[in-house]
């Protein structure tokens, strides 16, 4: 029986186990919302397309699935770029499907189009643009497959109107096998083996991970690499929760806003092991005096992130949890007394920890922002699914809210997109209907995709939303204030909203706090609440983030207050 | 330093943006670059010749392999390689030089494609520097225009 295009499309969504899609329709793909009026998919209307690649991306990152996101041609497609872009630079896998006009009209300027596919090369995994409804189904099978497997990352097809209404056979590919494209997933052994050889010989080894350690699902490997050989942990933001910040052996985050143990640790380390990491330069500081005493092991799956910052000595390329089983392998029919040999260098970095922890100090009077996240671990008990803007919030969480697992931090580490967090919290939501969802936003970036309050109401996701409201744009003021001499350009944001009466506005709950003393009730009173809360938190209008190594610098030379 | 590059891609719709626009995308160079059909009618073969030290080399070849066009990258420079290209040369040709045209033309062992009453058109193949020394040797009769193909390269053996 033939099939049009829009229904081949559906029925192959369904085959990858697709259940959910966001989206935004719009002329070029009526064929397709047609097809899926009748289809046993869950759809989320989002108000603006960049809110709703964001929340594909925060469901994917939430659940470790392929998100999805349909948007029709022209305005609807440009929209989804820096969505797309946010999801390439963490490696999260997405499918876009835009709508085109119909391929006869391609290159005529015709009414909404736009070049999609080259608009989006430099920030996809790969894209197609679909000239032929019998290459439809390959495509498909094909774009899953490369979105979720190595590397992940996003991954854009475009579908003109009247392929989408044209019709043929079905034929459904049951493999897919791309010439170009095979990722390695297991590390040569051989190569384990001198990282073997290299932690054994270390004195002062230290575990370095980043989002490739979440996204492999290698954190039970990662624990028991580090326990077995009492080897400390420092995390990128992208990898926190990929080991129990609780733990003795974690140092948290380190780079730019790291820890104080954390830099000092990878300063005086003697072998750095980085796993699914690619020493980025808000880690590394001043490349030049990075780790300059150590012996790197990079292992990473992508060979293009290895030595392309930090040259390694000895590169790995695999999959993290591979390459951790088979180190783990290895080390255990070692002898050494990994405790007393480790001791002396875990005494040094317990040092660091103790006389340099994160530290501020809340008054009596005006709320510090650091408290009011550390508030909503303790009331979430550090259980809730955490969303972040960007900025000073976004590190502030970093620093206080203690991540026990993967997959409860969703944060914009590469691309650094403001206006991510609260709809990747509508998407996470949607993916985990009975946990707490948290968005901890800026009073900034919270405008960005405020729009989305609609789709939080529209589909009762009881989305939590925490603005730490100074009326700057703090992180910018930050660095004005440390580096421009004061000079506050345009960073102060003079008219906002009343953001409660926003939130009541979409049908949505506001609460405002602006008393130190009640930042703990409304929390609770706003997670009680079974519907979308926004709580405007007035916060201490000039606080900064601390740690910090200014641009250019060596991350040892820290600001600490 | 130099490197001349073989890369086979598949000969798809939008591959030589792809391939373009990673290297404008990441600052690499492209001093020139071929690309026709292979044996294979779903295969094309680029050739680029690129510049840059050992780092940045590791990373274009790391980087084109990436791409999931790709299908095969092959650099030359670490072994032993033949590279050619073509270039055709339209010039002056006066009744008076017409002899001294065709004379540099066999030494370098150039074909006339084409005469008009005022110009020669002269066709050269050979490895850069040949098609240099006669670039070199014409100008002062008088280059109309130049037309190269960029480097061709195959291992040898």
């Amino acid at each position: 029986m033939k099939k049009t295009g829009a229904e081949i499309l559906i029925e192959c969504l369904i085959k990858e186990g697709v259940d959910t899609i966001f989206g935004y329709p719009g002329g070029a793909v009526l064929p397709i919302y047609d097809a899926l009026f009748k289809a046993p998919i869950k759809h989320i209307l989002v108000r603006h397309e960049q809110g709703g690649v964001h929340a594909a991306d925060g469901y994917a990152r939430a659940s470790g699935k392929v998100g999805v996101c349909l948007v029709t041609s022209g305005p609807g497609a440009t929209n989804t770029v820096t969505g797309i872009a946010t999801a390439y630079m963490d490696s999260i896998p997405l499918v876009i499907l835009t709508g085109q006009v119909p391929t006869a009209m391609i290159g005529n300027d015709a009414f909404q189009e736009a070049d999609i596919v080259g608009i989006t090369r430099p920030c996809t995994k790969h894209n197609y643009l679909v000239r032929d409804i019998n290459d439809l189904s390959t495509i498909i099978k094909e774009a899953f497959y490369i979105a979720s497997t190595g590397k992940p990352g996003p991954v854009l097809i475009d579908l003109p109107k009247d392929v989408m209404a044209a019709s043929t056979i079905f034929k459904y590919p049951e493999k897919v096998h791309i010439r170009g494209y095979q990722p390695t997933y297991e590390g040569h052994i051989g190569q384990v083996k001198k990282a073997s050889d290299a932690l054994m010989a270390a004195k002062r080894p230290i575990l370095f991970i980043g989002g490739g350690i979440i996204l492999s699902s290698a954190y039970k490997e990662l624990l028991e690499l580090s326990e077995f050989t009492h080897t400390p942990v420092t995390t990128t933001l992208m990898g926190l929760g990929g080991f129990p910040s609780d733990h003795p052996l974690s140092l948290g985050m380190c780079g730019m806003h790291g820890t104080f143990s954390s830099n000092m640790a990878l300063t005086n380390t003697d072998l750095i092991i980085g796993i699914g990491a690619r020493f980025d330069d808000r880690v590394t500081g001043k490349v030049d005096e990075f780790a300059t005493g150590a012996k790197i092991v990079h292992i990473d799956i992508d060979p293009t992130s290895i030595s392309k910052n930090i040259p390694a000595h000895i590169p790995i390329v695999g999959d993290a949890k591979d390459v951790l089983k088979k180190l783990i392998g290895l080390l255990k029919k070692e002898k050494k007394n990994w405790k007393k040999d480790n001791q002396e260098w875990l005494n040094q970095v317990e040092e660091w920890k103790v006389t340099h922890p994160l530290s501020y100090k809340q008054g009596k009077n005006i709320i510090k922002p650091q408290y009011v996240i550390e508030q909503i671990h303790e009331v979430t008990k550090g259980e809730a699914i955490i969303t972040t803007e960007v900025g000073q919030n976004q590190m502030w969480t970093a620093q206080y809210y203690k991540f026990k697992r993967p997959r409860t931090l969703l944060t914009s580490g590469g691309l650094g997109t403001m206006g991510y967090g609260f709809p990747a919290a509508i998407g996470a939501q949607v993916a985990f209907p009975d946990k707490i969802v948290f968005d901890i936003a800026g009073d900034g970036s919270i405008q960005m995709n405020i729009q989305e309050l609609a789709t939080a109401v529209q589909y009762r996701l009881p989305v939590k939303v925490a603005i730490l409201n100074n009326s700057f744009l703090g992180m910018v003021r930050q660095w004005q204030e440390l580096f421009y001499n004061k000079r506050y350009s345009y960073s102060c944001m003079e008219c906002q909203p009343d953001f409660v009466k926003l939130a009541e506005a979409y049908g949505a709950v506001g609460l405002r706090v602006e008393n130190p003393d009640d930042v703990k009730k409304a929390l609770k009173e706003a997670i009680e609440i079974p519907k979308p809360v926004l709580i405007d938190f007035i916060v201490d209008r000039e606080e900064n983030v601390y740690p910090m190594v200014p641009a250019g610098k060596p991350i040892s030379e820290m600001l600490l207050v | 330093m130099r490197h001349t590059i073989s890369v086979l891609v598949e000969n798809k719709f939008g591959v030589l943006s792809r391939i373009a626009g990673l290297f404008s995308g990441r600052g690499f160079n492209i001093e020139s670059l071929s690309v026709a059909e292979s044996l294979d009618p779903n295969v094309s073969r680029m050739t680029i010749v690129t510049r840059g030290d050992d780092r940045v080399i590791e990373q274009v070849t790391k980087q084109l392999n990436k791409l999931v066009d790709v299908i095969k990258v092959i650099d030359h420079t670490e072994e032993k390689f033949v590279g050619r290209e073509l270039a055709l040369i339209k010039i002056n040709a006066e009744p008076q030089l017409r002899e001294e045209i065709l004379r540099i033309a066999e030494i370098f062992r150039g074909k006339v494609v084409d005469v008009s009453s005022k110009t020669y058109t002269v066709e050269v193949t050979g490895d850069e520097e040949k098609v240099e020394a006669f670039i070199e040797m014409l100008k002062p009769l008088g280059i109309k225009e130049i037309a190269r193909t960029g480097k061709i390269a195959m291992s040898r053996g």
